[in-house]
C-alpha cells in the first residue's frame, strides 16, 4: 500500500518538471520581450560623429570656418589614484574646491563610467598636461572638435553650430538628430547642413552592467562607418571681405559684392559685425544673449534681410524699362518744369546726363510716359495698365521676390503691383500716376535688399542677364556639385543696346556727376548714387546708397553699399564701394587717404534701447579714433553711447590681418 | 572478500553514474561560461577563476567518492548518529567561530577556502533519519515516532536558522517526501501544500477576497456533498477547515508584515510582484528572466551570452547558474538539464524502491527529496516561479561545499545500492 506512494512522488516530480518546462517554453520561445530586454541591456549604440565640413574662401586655400581639435578630459573615479592632489590641481589649473566638486559629481554619476572632468582643452593645454597625465590613472582624453573662424569675418553669413533645439528635434521628418547633437543654425551652416554634417557612424558595443564597454558586438558586422562632411568652397574673397569689414566699422549697413560673370558673392558685410568666434560653442550662451540685446542688431544679416528703399539707384531700372518700352531714347531731354519734384541739377539734360546727375524731374517724366503709354484715355485705368506692365518688367530683375541666394531667411522686399494699390486706395481705379509717382525715383512703397541692388548692378554689368547670386561655388572643390540654378542665366528682357547709354550715364556719375567728389582715378567704376528716404520718416538723416560695377568694359565686380543714417549716396556709400572695387581689381589699396577717412567715419546713430531709430542724432566724426592711425578692428561692436557702456566683447579682439592700410 | 568492497565494481549503478557525470560536466562548462570574459579569454583551467577552482572541487570530489566506495557499507549505518552528532557540533561551532560572509555566520574559513557545514548537515540528517526509521516497529502515523523524527529534522534547522541561512534551512522541508513514502499520513503534506497555496494567495490578494473565496468554496462543497453525508459533525469539521484556512491567511499576513525582516519580505513579495523592489531583488529576477528569455529556442551559443557575461545577472556562477544555461543553450539546453535531473530523480526513486533494507530506502528517498527541492527552488527562482532563496543547483553551481555535499550524498546511496546488487548476486 505504502509502496504505491512512489507513483505519487514520481508523479509530483514530473508535474513540477512539466510546469517548469512550460514556463521556460513561454519565456524563451513564445515571449520575445525578454530577448528585446537583453539587447537593450547589453548592446549599446555608440554614435561616431563625423568631421563637419570646413568652409573655404574662393581660392580654396583660406579657411573661413575650421575645425579645431579640442580635448575633453574624462575621469573614471574608481581608477583614480592621486597622491598629491595639490600638484594635480596646479597642473590642471583649477582650484581645490572645484576639483572636489567635479569629482563629487563624477562619483555621484558613476564610479566605473567615465564622466566629463574638463571640457574643451585646447591643443596647447592638452600638450602641456599630456605627459603628466600618464602618472594619474583614471583620466582619459577624448578628442572632439570645435568650430573656429580663422578669418574672423562674416559672422551672420556663416551662421553657427550649436546643440539642436527641442523644437528642431520634434519637427524633424526623419529622426536623425538626437538630444545633444550639434546642428547648423542660420547662414551657410544651416543652408548646407546636409552637406556639411556628413553621415553619422553607428557602432554597436557590448557593455556590462556598469555600462563599461566590452568590445564590439558581432565583431562589428552591423556597424556603419562615419562619413566626413563635405567642405564648402565659397566665392568669398577674404581680402576684400576683411577690407570691407574695416570700412564698415562705426556704421550700420551692408556691403555686398558679386562677380557678375558667375553670380558668386565676393564679399558680404553686415555692419555692425562681430567675431564669429563669439558664437563658437564654448562661449555661445554667454555671447548670444548680449548680441541679441544689442540695439544695433548685429545678428540681423542685413545684405539679405534688410529692406531699404532703393532711392535713386532705382532710376537705372526705370531708364532701361522705358527704353525697352519705346518711351525713352538716349537723346530724350526733359526739363524741371512740370514735375513736382525738386532737383539739385540744372535740368535740361539727356538720359546720360540725367543718370549722371541723378535728375529727379527727368525720371518723373520718364516714369509718367511709361505708365501712360497705352490706348486707355481714362488716366485711372491707364495708370493701372501701365503699372502692371512696369511691374512685369521690374520683376525680371528679381525685385519684389526672393532671388534664391543660398542662405535661409532671404526677404521678399516689396514691389507694389495693381492689386496692392487697389487695396491701399480702397478699390480699383481710385488711384493714378500722380499717386504713385514717387516710384519713379525708387521711393514710395518700394523695398529692396542690398543683395537685390548688387544683382541689379551685375545685370547691368553683364548688359542684360544675371546669374542668381550665391555664396558657395562648389563642394570639395570649385564647381563641383553646384546646383543648376547657380549656373543658369536669367534674362532681364532688356535689349543689350539699351544698356549702353545707362552704363555711360553711370560712368558719368563718377566722372562729373553726383559722385564726382569721390571718384577714384585708379578704376573706371560705373555707379549710381542713391539716397534712401529715411529722414522723412522721423529720422534726421537718409540712408546712403550706392550701386556700381567695375571696370566699365570688362566688369569684374558688381557692388551695392548701404550705410544707414549717413545722408547722401555720394557721401559714404560711393567711396566705400569704389575702395572695395579698387582693392579687388588692383589687389591693393591705392587711395589710402580715402580709405582712412572712410574707416574713421562715424555714422552710428545713438541707440536707446528698443527705439534707436526714432531719435535723430547729430552727425559727427570721431576724432579720437582718427588719431590712432592703427588698423581698425572689425570685430568690435560699438556700444550705444546713450546707454551705460558695457563692453560686449569680453574675449580678446583680433586685428584683421590684411585689412586697412598697412598692406601692399 | 565480497566484491562490493571493490570501488570499481560493476555493481555501481551505471545509469546514475552517467547522469551524475553529465551534470558535473555541464555544470563545470557553464561555470566557465558564466565567468568567461571575452576580453581576456580566460582558460578553462585558470585556477584564479571559479571555473578553475570548480575543476579542483571536481577532482577532490572524485577522491571523496573513491573513499566512500572503499569504506564498508556498514560504516554509514553504524556511524549515522555519530555523523549527525558531529554535524550538530559543527553547526554550533560555526555560530561561534564562523567567518561572516554576506551577513550570515555559516562558513568556516580554512585558508582561502570557505566551507559551509549547513550543506553537509542535510546529509547527516538524512543518515540519522534513515537510521531511526530503520528501527523495527517505527510507524510514522504514530505521534511519538513522528515527534522523534521531527526532532531529528528540527535540531539542525534551528541551528542553521540561527546562523542566518534561511535557504539551507528550508531544504529540510524536502524530507517530507521521504516521510510520506514511509507512512506519514497523507493529510499532513496536503495541509502543507494548502498552506503554501494560501500563503501565495494571501500575498497576491487582499484578505477580504480570500475570505470570500474560502466561504464560496466551502458552500460549494456543502452543496455538492451527498445528502446523507450532510450531518452535523461533517459540517462542523468543514467549518473548522474554513476557520483554519482563514487563520492561516491572517497568520501569513501578520507573519509577512510583522515578523519577517525587510529583505526576506521583499524576496517573498517580489515573487508575486517584481516591481516591489525593482533595483534589488526584483532586479535580480527581472535580469534572470531576461537572460533566460533571450536564449530563445537554440540559445546564443557557448560563451556567447551577453546578459550573464556582463554581470547583469547576479551570482551567475552560483545560485543563478541556470541563467547561463538558459541564455547560451536556449530552451533546448534548459529542457535537457531539467530532463536530466528528472531522470536522475526517477532513477534514485526506482533504485530506492529496490532496496532490501529500510535504511537504504529511506536514505534514497532523502537524497531524491533534497535534490528535487534544490532543483525546484533554484530553477523556479530564475524563471520567476519561486521566491529568491539562495540555494544552489546541485552539481551545476560553483562551490566546493555544495559540490562535495551533493557528491557524498549521492554516492553514499550508490554505495548502498551497489551493496544490494552484490548481495543479490551472492
Amino acid at each position: 500500500m505504502l509502496e504505491n506512494r512512489k507513483y505519487v512522488v514520481i508523479g509530483f516530480f514530473c508535474l513540477i518538471g512539466v510546469l517548469y518546462l512550460a514556463r521556460l517554453f513561454y519565456l524563451q520561445v513564445l515571449d520575445d520581450n525578454y530577448s528585446l530586454g537583453a539587447s537593450k541591456n547589453s548592446i549599446k549604440r555608440v554614435i561616431e560623429v563625423p568631421y563637419r565640413g570646413q568652409i573655404y574662401d574662393r581660392t580654396g586655400t583660406k579657411l573661413l570656418v575650421d575645425n579645431t581639435p579640442v580635448y575633453d578630459l574624462y575621469v573614471t573615479p574608481k581608477q583614480v589614484r592621486i597622491s598629491d592632489t595639490a600638484a594635480f590641481c596646479r597642473l590642471m589649473n583649477i582650484a581645490r574646491p572645484d576639483f572636489d566638486s567635479i569629482m563629487g559629481l563624477a562619483v555621484n554619476y558613476s564610479k566605473v563610467k567615465p564622466s566629463l572632468f574638463m571640457r574643451r582643452l585646447s591643443k596647447e593645454d592638452f600638450a602641456r598636461i599630456q605627459d603628466a597625465l600618464v602618472d594619474y590613472r583614471g583620466f582619459s582624453p577624448k578628442i572632439s572638435s570645435m568650430r573656429t573662424y580663422p578669418s574672423h569675418t562674416m559672422a551672420t553669413t556663416l551662421g553657427y553650430v550649436s546643440e539642436v533645439s527641442r523644437k528642431q528635434l520634434d519637427e524633424q521628418e526623419y529622426p536623425y538628430y538626437r538630444q545633444g547633437d550639434y546642428i547648423g543654425h542660420g547662414g551657410l551652416e544651416q543652408q548646407y547642413e546636409l552637406e556639411l554634417r556628413g553621415r553619422r557612424g553607428v557602432k554597436f558595443m557590448m557593455q556590462n552592467v556598469h555600462g563599461v564597454n566590452k568590445g564590439s558586438w558581432k565583431d562589428g558586422a552591423y556597424d556603419t562607418v562615419a562619413v566626413a562632411g563635405q567642405n564648402l568652397i565659397t566665392g568669398i574673397d577674404v581680402d576684400i571681405q576683411q577690407f570691407a569689414d574695416s570700412l564698415m566699422q562705426h556704421k550700420v549697413g551692408a556691403v555686398i559684392a558679386i562677380d557678375p560673370a558667375t553670380g558668386e558673392i565676393l564679399a558680404s558685410v553686415s555692419a555692425p559685425t562681430f567675431d564669429p568666434e563669439m558664437l563658437s560653442t564654448n562661449s555661445f550662451s554667454k555671447s548670444y544673449m548680449s548680441l541679441l540685446r544689442n540695439p544695433y542688431r548685429p545678428l540681423f544679416n542685413r545684405p539679405i534681410m534688410a529692406s531699404y528703399r532703393p532711392g535713386s539707384t532705382f532710376k537705372l531700372i526705370q531708364a532701361l524699362l522705358a527704353q525697352q518700352d519705346g518711351t525713352l531714347s538716349p537723346h530724350t531731354v526733359y526739363g524741371h518744369a512740370g514735375s513736382p519734384m525738386r532737383c539739385h541739377c540744372r535740368g535740361g539734360q539727356d538720359l546720360r546726363g540725367a543718370i549722371g546727375n541723378s535728375c529727379n524731374p527727368y525720371f518723373y517724366q520718364v516714369f509718367r510716359r511709361m505708365i501712360y503709354n497705352n490706348a486707355e484715355r481714362n488716366t485711372f485705368k491707364a495708370s493701372a495698365i501701365g503699372l502692371a506692365k512696369w511691374h512685369e518688367g521690374v520683376e525680371k530683375f528679381g525685385i519684389g521676390q526672393r532671388l534664391g541666394v543660398d542662405l535661409p531667411s532671404e526677404r521678399l522686399g516689396n514691389l507694389p503691383d495693381v492689386p496692392y494699390y487697389d487695396k491701399m486706395y480702397g478699390g480699383a481705379n481710385r488711384w493714378k500716376f500722380s499717386y504713385v509717382s514717387s516710384l519713379s525715383i525708387g521711393e514710395g512703397e518700394l523695398l529692396v535688399s542690398p543683395l537685390k541692388l548688387a544683382n541689379l548692378a551685375a545685370a547691368i554689368a553683364n548688359r542684360g542677364w544675371f546669374i542668381t547670386p550665391h555664396y558657395v561655388r562648389g563642394f570639395g572643390r570649385a564647381g563641383a556639385g553646384l546646383p543648376a540654378e547657380y549656373t543658369q542665366r536669367h534674362e532681364t528682357g532688356i535689349d543689350r543696346a539699351y544698356f549702353l547709354p545707362v552704363i555711360d550715364g553711370m560712368r558719368r556719375t563718377m566722372v562729373n556727376g553726383s559722385a564726382r567728389s569721390v571718384n577714384l582715378p585708379t578704376i573706371d567704376l560705373c555707379g549710381k548714387t542713391g539716397t534712401s528716404q529715411n529722414a522723412k520718416f522721423g529720422h534726421r538723416y537718409d540712408h546712403s546708397v550706392f550701386v556700381g560695377f567695375a571696370p566699365m568694359n570688362d566688369p569684374k565686380i558688381a557692388i551695392a553699399v548701404f550705410v544707414e543714417n549717413a545722408g547722401w549716396g555720394s557721401d559714404v556709400a560711393a567711396p566705400i564701394a569704389a575702395l572695395i572695387a579698387e582693392r579687388y581689381i588692383h589687389k591693393r589699396t591705392i587711395s589710402k587717404h580715402v580709405a582712412t577717412r572712410m574707416m574713421n567715419a562715424y555714422y552710428l546713430p545713438p541707440a536707446e534701447s528698443g527705439s534707436m531709430y526714432r531719435k535723430p542724432a547729430p552727425r559727427r566724426s570721431r576724432t579720437d579714433s582718427t588719431r590712432t592711425g592703427q588698423p581698425r578692428r572689425t570685430d568690435s561692436i560699438p556700444t550705444p553711447k546713450a546707454l551705460a557702456p558695457k563692453p560686449l566683447m569680453t574675449n580678446q579682439p583680433r586685428p584683421v590681418q590684411s585689412a586697412g592700410l598697412a598692406g601692399n | 572478500m565480497p566484491r562490493s568492497n571493490d570501488p570499481f565494481s560493476q555493481d555501481i549503478d551505471l545509469l546514475t553514474l552517467v547522469l551524475y557525470l553529465g551534470c558535473i560536466t555541464m555544470g563545470w562548462l557553464n561555470v566557465y561560461a558564466a565567468v568567461y570574459s571575452p576580453e581576456d579569454h580566460t582558460s578553462l583551467f585558470d585556477f584564479s577563476t571559479n571555473a578553475g577552482k570548480q575543476m579542483m572541487w571536481i577532482g577532490t570530489s572524485a577522491i571523496l567518492i573513491i573513499c566512500i566506495m572503499v569504506v564498508n557499507h556498514k560504516f554509514f549505518d553504524s556511524f549515522a548518529y555519530l555523523i549527525y552528532g558531529f554535524m550538530i557540533l559543527l553547526l554550533l561551532l560555526v555560530l561561534v567561530a564562523g567567518a561572516n560572509v554576506k551577513g550570515s555566520r555559516s562558513w568556516f574559513k580554512i585558508g582561502s577556502f570557505l566551507l559551509q557545514p549547513a550543506e553537509f548537515s542535510k546529509l547527516a540528517t538524512a543518515l540519522a533519519l534513515a537510521k531511526y526509521i530503520d528501527q523495527p516497529g517505527i510507524n510514522l502515523s504514530k505521534g511519538k515516532d513522528l515527534l522523534y523524527v521531527c526532532g531529528i529534522i528540527a535540531l539542525p534547522c534551528v541551528l542553521i536558522l540561527a546562523s542566518n541561512e534561511t535557504g539551507s534551512m528550508l531544504v529540510f522541508a524536502s524530507f517530507v517526501i521521504m516521510l510520506y513514502r514511509e507512512g506519514l499520513p497523507g493529510w499532513i503534506p496536503a495541509v502543507g501544500i494548502s498552506v503554501v497555496v494560501l500563503f501565495v494567495l494571501a500575498l497576491m490578494f487582499p484578505l477580504l477576497y480570500i475570505f470570500i473565496g474560502v466561504v464560496v468554496l466551502l458552500g460549494l462543497i456543502v452543496l455538492l456533498m451527498p445528502r446523507y453525508n450532510r450531518n452535523i459533525s461533517n459540517l462542523i469539521s468543514l467549518g473548522l477547515v474554513g476557520v483554519g484556512m482563514m487563520v492561516v491567511v491572517v497568520g501569513v499576513d501578520f507573519f509577512v508584515n510583522n515578523v519577517l525582516q525587510k529583505h526576506q519580505r521583499n524576496r517573498i513579495k517580489v515573487l508575486v510582484d517584481p516591481t516591489v523592489d525593482p533595483l534589488g531583488v526584483g532586479w535580480n529576477v527581472t535580469q534572470a528572466k531576461i537572460a533566460i528569455g533571450s536564449g530563445r529556442l537554440h540559445g546564443k551559443g557557448f560563451l556567447e551570452g551577453t546578459q550573464t557575461k556582463f554581470d547583469f545577472v547576479p551570482e551567475q556562477s552560483t545560485d543563478f547558474i541556470f541563467c547561463t544555461i538558459g541564455e547560451e543553450h536556449g530552451f533546448i539546453g534548459s529542457a535537457v538539464v531539467i530532463v536530466l535531473f528528472l531522470g536522475l530523480l526517477a532513477r534514485i526513486i526506482v533504485l530506492a524502491e529496490k532496496q532490501r533494507s529500510r535504511f537504504a530506502r529511506v536514505y534514497g528517498y532523502c537524497v531524491a527529496g533534497v535534490i528535487f527541492f534544490h532543483l525546484m527552488v533554484n530553477v523556479g527562482m530564475t524563471i520567476g516561479l519561486m521566491p529568491v532563496i539562495g540555494i544552489p543547483l546541485p552539481f551545476f553551481s560553483y562551490g566546493g561545499s555544495s559540490l562535495w555535499s551533493f557528491s557524498i550524498l549521492l554516492f553514499i546511496f550508490i554505495k548502498l545500492d551497489a551493496r544490494r546488487n552484490a548481495l543479490a548476486r551472492w
